[in-house]
């Protein structure tokens, strides 16, 4: 196991909902969950992966999600399954979809 | 328009909630936000999830008050480990306190999740315990199984304890799974790649036709809905007379199949005219098979 942390600088919007959590993990797939923290206009993330030694690629997958987004105040955790880079960027993609409905 | 039939197995724990509870209406207890995962998986170097594998919640079903759980088979085959077990007892203590409709339970599950064995197995005791003490208060607990995991291990024990079971073709309920058989028992007894005989022996189907479950649906969530409705506020006695019934007639039913080989064996003892053709019905057709053999034996 990993357990990785990062600090992104946020791109300016804070999100409508409290939270939001998509996947599963299995084997291959990942959850992916956002929540909405006070943190300064800047975003977190912690993954705990079951493959080892992949910390620079996950930055660049996390900033460039960050970025494409313009998220703010975002804490985002990943629990993961071994999960491809594609498979990230889809489950952060509708991650990001969902916590920017409005509340229900 | 026709509404979209949403498929039952191929939706997520969250999924099946949403789409069995009247809109918008559910309530989760110990979210994801919550990081109620297991403490025992990081100490195998295995990757845990923010809600163990279980959600847990209160809604409304056709506009009265019920408590719900949904296993995520996803994660780990549903497994029950120590997280898992305490927030599904959790949820049917609960239901002491607020006398709900139903307790509702939509398991998927392969059993204890053997990592956390000692723990898990534990749960198991707890969680049945549990379902006989909401029982014992007159709150019928409903159990819903049309996974890809089926309900097997200690999860088909708890099924076995609530009052009311609905399946679809999918789903399967079984003590010990296929492989298990297979391996303890060897090759000749139970060979687990026979899918057919899978279905055959465990499937929705032949628990049905057994009597140990009360419904079959077709897998849709929708389906699912509408039979948990029809039981909400339907508890089912649980005394000394109904626990000896039930003694004896599992007793009867051990002799009559005793010399049986297969689901088919037992179909035809039962009196199904052409039971090589169960399989491949559909669920009204296989209901309307069921119905004339109920009226028949009436």
């Amino acid at each position: 196991m990993d357990h990785l942390e990062f600090e992104f600088e946020g791109r300016g919007h804070s999100p409508r909902r409290g939270h939001a959590l998509v996947g599963v993990v299995g084997s291959g797939n990942l959850e992916v969950l956002l929540e909405h923290a006070e943190l300064g206009g800047n975003c977190s993330a912690v993954v705990d992966t079951s493959i080892r030694g992949f910390d620079s690629l996950w930055e660049r997958v996390l900033a460039d999600f960050v970025d494409r987004h313009r998220l703010a105040d975002v804490r985002i955790s990943v629990n993961d399954g071994g999960a491809t880079p594609a498979v990230v960027t889809l489950r952060l993609d509708q991650a990001a979809a969902e916590i920017r409905e409005e509340q229900s | 328009m026709r509404p979209v039939r949403r498929s039952y197995d191929e939706a997520t724990a969250r999924g099946r909630i949403d789409g069995l509870l009247d809109a918008g209406t559910f309530r989760e207890f110990c979210g994801p936000t919550a990081r109620r995962s297991s403490p025992h998986l990081p100490a195998l170097g295995l990757p845990v999830s923010f809600d163990d594998g279980v959600v847990v919640g209160e809604g409304r079903l056709d506009g009265r008050p019920v408590l719900i759980g949904s296993q995520e088979g996803g994660f780990m085959g549903g497994s029950v480990g120590e997280v898992h077990g305490a927030k599904l007892t959790g949820l049917l203590e609960r239901g002491l306190d607020v006398e709900p409709a139903a307790v509702v339970l939509l398991l998927d599950s392969g059993g204890v999740r053997l990592q956390e064995a000692n723990a898990g197995l534990i749960a198991m005791g707890e969680i049945q315990r549990a379902v006989f003490r909401v029982r014992a208060a007159g709150v019928p607990v409903i159990a819903a199984i049309g996974g890809r995991n089926g309900c097997y291990g200690g999860m088909s024990i708890v099924a076995r304890s609530c009052d009311w079971i609905v399946v679809s073709e999918q789903g399967r309920l079984s003590i010990s799974g296929p492989e298990v058989i297979e391996a303890v028992e060897g090759i000749e007894e139970f060979d687990a790649q026979d899918r057919a005989l899978v279905w055959r022996t465990m499937g929705g189907k032949h628990r049905r036709l057994l009597g140990e479950v009360d419904a079959l649906v077709e897998n849709s969530i929708e389906a699912f809905r509408m039979a948990v409705i029809g039981w909400l506020e339907q508890p089912r006695p649980l005394d000394l007379a109904a626990v000896e019934a039930e003694h004896a007639r599992l007793e009867a039913r051990l002799r009559r199949f005793a010399e049986c080989r297969d689901g088919l064996d037992v179909w035809r003892d039962l009196g199904v005219e052409r039971p090589e053709e169960i399989p491949e019905l559909d669920a009204d057709a296989f209901n309307a098979v069921v119905a004339s053999m109920e009226e028949r034996d009436r």
